[in-house]
């Protein structure tokens, strides 16, 4: 268990504690022996970029706080709305299918053994017609995956460590983690709560949550979540427009992630190829954790467009194909077949459904804490709420909720420093949980 | 761009792989290579051109390409291997074309493992059953059988194992650990994934086409004359040593002696061992499976591993990497430590429904059935041994891994395999495909069904005879 205190960065390490106090007993003792050395270290130097990560990353980080407080209090009733995982059943046509998929892996006739890295062509057909239907996006272009994160990784590997990379502030700690691992940041600034070298676009209510794209310099990789995690707020058209518009000028390349385009409810573009010009500039990766419960089963696309050129003329498409070939095998054929049943008619209606049960979960946590009178965002386009606490320190807040209501929620400043004084509560829960949190949160914060 | 479907009879099958692809040189001839399944599962060959007209006023970013991108020479070696067989196909529609080229396995999943994998998938559209996100370093039930079925004995345990979606995934998840700094010596001929992993991290320096060998990185030869182990008193130090063992693809197993060497090697130099054991059930004499059996291998070694060729996983994407607690970087940092950041960070878990799979792999049912899946692959190494020495020829592996390395002294491994495929309407893989070192040998691998694989053979008798 890796303990953070609040406030603080420094990382206690049980096994490096446990080797000093092994080798400080083995010292003490007057006995000795041709014993071996303890833990004799290798001459190989830690990456120096792992060392520059500042902390864990941010979800195991809330997940050993809950398990410590349920520790504390084991007869309390701890309620999770902290990682966005997802609690609904999958349909029962996707199972089946998976289920169906598996068995047939039994027989001669159904079974397969590797599959083409770039993910089962139907899928991939799939996926470029029912989800981006007259968005011209070929199933050539489309690209399986074993989910966001990993591809967003494998992203990295395919920029390589000479990039400058922007990020939204807040944002999705992978995007600047995996920057940092890659090489692509300078030191950690304790100061700013900033990494060097990384462009931090700070997205808040006094901008509507949409940088100041003439305040920002021009970096080579724009990372832009939208439907957002954490802030819950989706670009508009007219946003959107301005940030291809942003990288056509300067030639960069937009990473478009759009994980939560299900959760969309009025008029926002759910892909950032409903922008004319974006396939010259954009990457969209995207997953089916959160449209179809797929958060254990792993399974995610990512687009990248033909056009999509570096500054000599080479296709973008053709190195990361090569990643692809060379650093992954391919989805698991069991998710892929499920992926496919969730594109099917019927597959689609009840995807639906447990995405409409999130977001009136959402419907409900927005409620609870606008009628305390706290500034609310998101929660309409996207599974999470974002509640401001001005003046307070989210780690403090997030503290103050576990340790009086039991309720896990995730400190903004875990995204970043622009997520400072904001607590993201997610929507994803069982509906009488909801319910229950809602009530809580209303008796501590009335 | 418009794109044109390849015609194989334009092609020039040169015996240098990398000439045939220039996929690098992107700007001198505005052609990329897209690879693409047909229908039967052979794969096509589209060329992408751009046309002049379009070339001119294309957009461009203004992102530079990855120059470790740019150094690769050619593609992926597998991929290669599917679209030579898929180009052979279109010439010969009629042929009956035999894979053994890609390992890729034949047999079907036994019946205990996909029952597993089925009844966790009917499981997750339950309330009771459904879970989301797994912990990113595997199931703890699925981190405790492995350790104790293939651990038990070297005191590996549960929390040393980190759960994978398969070695290739990990090899590069390990690189990403390492960082760009490290030097690494691989063996050659080696599986490929190391170095290119390695080019695309920024570890190396350029291909040098004289010696087919990238800069920077220490290719440490295997042949018949070392017994296929490496003359370790000739081997540069590196921080990180690459080691396959049963060898994919000269099939060879390096016994305990060997490794102990190797092991004695990596803690003289501070090295660290990346160990790839995913042929370790296919051993038949005695010699080690797991690189912890030589003592003092926990504080030098990573051992990684796969269910791809036990269990038929090569779809359903499932593995296991160790990292002892012991293993330590020079300031006394746990690697483990960095690489449980790596796995959080740039990875979400294998599938759920794979962990089921591979949990009742580890059942005692599964590990019979895994068992009679591996000794109907050596049954089959054995068929494709016999009919190579029958010829006369001098071969090697194929006793302990499912490869049979077969020698065509003084020949060119592209032009063998070729005429092999040209001729028998047989896929094998050269032996250049993975390293220098390889030139001159062929590669046939056991994964195929069995009337599959006793064609091939006559095949072969045929040409050869």
């Amino acid at each position: 268990m890796y303990k953070i205190s609040t406030g603080s960065s420094i990382m206690h390490c049980p096994a490096l504690l446990e080797s000093r106090s092994r080798l400080k007993a083995q010292m003490e003792t007057s006995v000795v022996s041709a014993a071996p050395d303890y833990f004799t270290r290798t001459r190989v130097s830690r990456n120096v970029n792992m060392e520059k990560l500042q902390n864990n990353y941010l979800f195991p980080e809330i997940s050993s706080r809950e398990l410590e407080h349920m520790k504390k209090y084991p007869h309390a009733k701890v309620i999770s709305l902290g990682i966005g995982d997802t609690t609904e059943p999958l349909p029962e046509i996707v199972a089946l299918s998976m289920a169906n998929y598996a068995r047939c892996l039994s027989t001669p006739e159904g079974y397969k053994g590797y599959g083409l890295e770039q993910g089962n062509k139907e899928l991939r057909k799939a996926i470029a017609e029912t989800l981006y239907k007259d968005l011209q996006i070929k199933d050539t272009e489309v690209f399986i995956s074993d989910g966001s994160q990993s591809e967003i990784s494998r992203l990295q590997l395919l920029l390589g460590s000479k990039v400058t990379i922007a990020v939204q502030d807040p944002s999705f700690p992978a995007y600047i983690d995996s920057g940092v691992i890659m090489g692509q940041a300078g030191e950690f600034d304790h100061a700013s709560g900033r990494y060097q070298k990384i462009e931090y676009m700070k997205c808040g209510p006094e901008n509507n949550f949409f940088p100041d794209l003439h305040e920002t310099p021009r970096t080579d990789i724009i990372f832009f979540c939208s439907p957002n995690n954490p802030t819950g707020q989706a670009a508009s058209r007219e946003q959107l427009e301005q940030l291809v518009e942003f990288a056509q000028e300067n030639g960069s390349i937009i990473v478009y992630d759009s994980a939560y385009a299900a959760f969309v409810s009025d008029e926002s573009p759910r892909s950032i190829y409903e922008i004319p010009g974006a396939r010259k500039v954009a990457i969209e990766v995207s997953s089916f954790s959160k449209i179809a419960g797929f958060t254990g089963v792993r399974l995610g696309w990512t687009v990248v467009p033909d056009e999509l050129l570096y500054s000599d003329g080479f296709p973008v498409l053709h190195d990361f194909n090569r990643i692809i070939c060379t650093c992954f095998n391919g989805a698991s054929n069991v998710a892929q077949a499920g992926g496919l049943a969730c594109l099917s008619t019927e597959g689609l209606a009840a995807v639906h459904s447990a995405v409409d049960h999130y977001k009136e979960n959402a419907r409900i946590l927005v409620d609870s804490f606008t009628s305390l009178g706290l500034r609310v965002y998101g929660g309409v386009n996207a599974p999470y709420v974002w509640v401001h606490f001005p003046g307070s320190k989210s780690w403090d807040v997030f503290s103050e909720i576990l340790e009086k209501t039991h309720v896990t929620t995730v400190p903004g400043s875990g995204f970043g420093p622009g997520g400072e004084e904001f607590i993201r509560v997610t929507a994803f829960g069982r509906r009488d949980n909801i319910l229950e949190a809602s009530r809580r949160m209303k008796s501590l914060l009335s | 761009m418009h794109c044109i479907q390849h015609n194989p009879s334009t092609t020039s099958l040169s015996s240098s792989a990398s000439s045939i692809h220039g996929q690098n040189k992107f700007s001198d001839i505005r052609t990329q290579s897209i690879s693409v399944r047909g229908r039967d599962g052979g794969r096509s060959m589209i060329k992408c051109i751009a046309t002049s007209s379009s070339e001119k006023t294309a957009y461009k970013t203004q992102v530079s390409r990855n120059e470790n991108l740019a150094k690769l020479q050619a593609g992926y070696l597998f991929p290669e291997i599917a679209r030579r067989r898929a180009a052979h196909l279109l010439k010969y529609p009629d042929a009956q074309v035999i894979s053994l080229g890609i390992g890729d396995t034949t047999e079907p999943i036994p019946q205990v493992i996909t029952t597993a994998m089925a009844e966790r998938s009917r499981a997750l559209s339950t309330v009771k059953g459904y879970s989301g996100y797994g912990a990113e370093q595997g199931e703890k039930p699925l981190r405790a059988a492995i350790a104790s079925n293939f651990y038990a004995d070297v005191g590996i345990e549960e929390d040393d194992i980190f759960v994978s979606d398969g070695a290739k995934s990990d090899i590069s998840r390990l690189q990403v650990l390492f960082g760009s700094k490290v030097t690494m010596a691989v063996q050659d001929p080696s599986y490929p994934a190391y170095v290119d992993s390695s080019v695309i991290m920024g570890q190396t320096g350029q291909f040098q086409k004289d010696v087919e060998k990238y800069g920077k990185i220490e290719y440490m030869r295997c042949n018949p004359e070392n017994g296929f182990f490496p003359d370790l008193s000739k081997v540069f130090c590196t921080d990180i040593i690459f080691f396959c063992s049963p060898n994919n693809p000269t099939g060879s197993a390096a016994s305990r002696e060997q490794l102990i060497k190797l092991v004695q090697f990596a803690k003289d130099n501070g090295s660290i061992i990346v160990y790839d054991s995913a042929y370790a059930m296919y051993v038949s004499e005695n010699k080690p499976r797991s690189i912890f059996e030589i003592p003092g291998a926990k504080e030098v070694a990573i051992e990684v591993s796969s269910f791809s060729k036990y269990a038929g996983f090569t779809g359903v994407r499932l593995g296991w990497t160790v990292i002892p607690k012991e293993l330590l970087y020079s300031d006394g940092f746990p690697v483990a430590k960095d690489f449980n950041r790596i796995v959080c960070t740039a990875f979400n878990g294998a599938s759920n429904i794979a962990q089921a799979g591979g949990l009742a792999c580890l059942s005692p049912e599964g590990i019979k059935a895994m068992q009679d899946v591996v000794g109907f692959y050596k049954e089959n190494t054995q068929i494709i041994l016999d009919t190579f020495n029958s010829l006369g020829f001098k071969v090697y592996g194929g006793t302990n891994a499912p490869y049979v390395w077969v020698h065509f002294p003084g020949q060119s491994s592209w032009d063998v395999f070729n005429e092999i495929l040209e001729k028998t309407h047989v896929v094998t893989t050269p032996g250049s495909g993975f390293g220098p070192g390889g030139e001159g040998f062929i590669r046939v691998s056991a994964f195929g069904n069995r009337n599959n694989v006793l064609e091939a053979c006559s095949r072969f008798k045929q040409l050869y005879k």
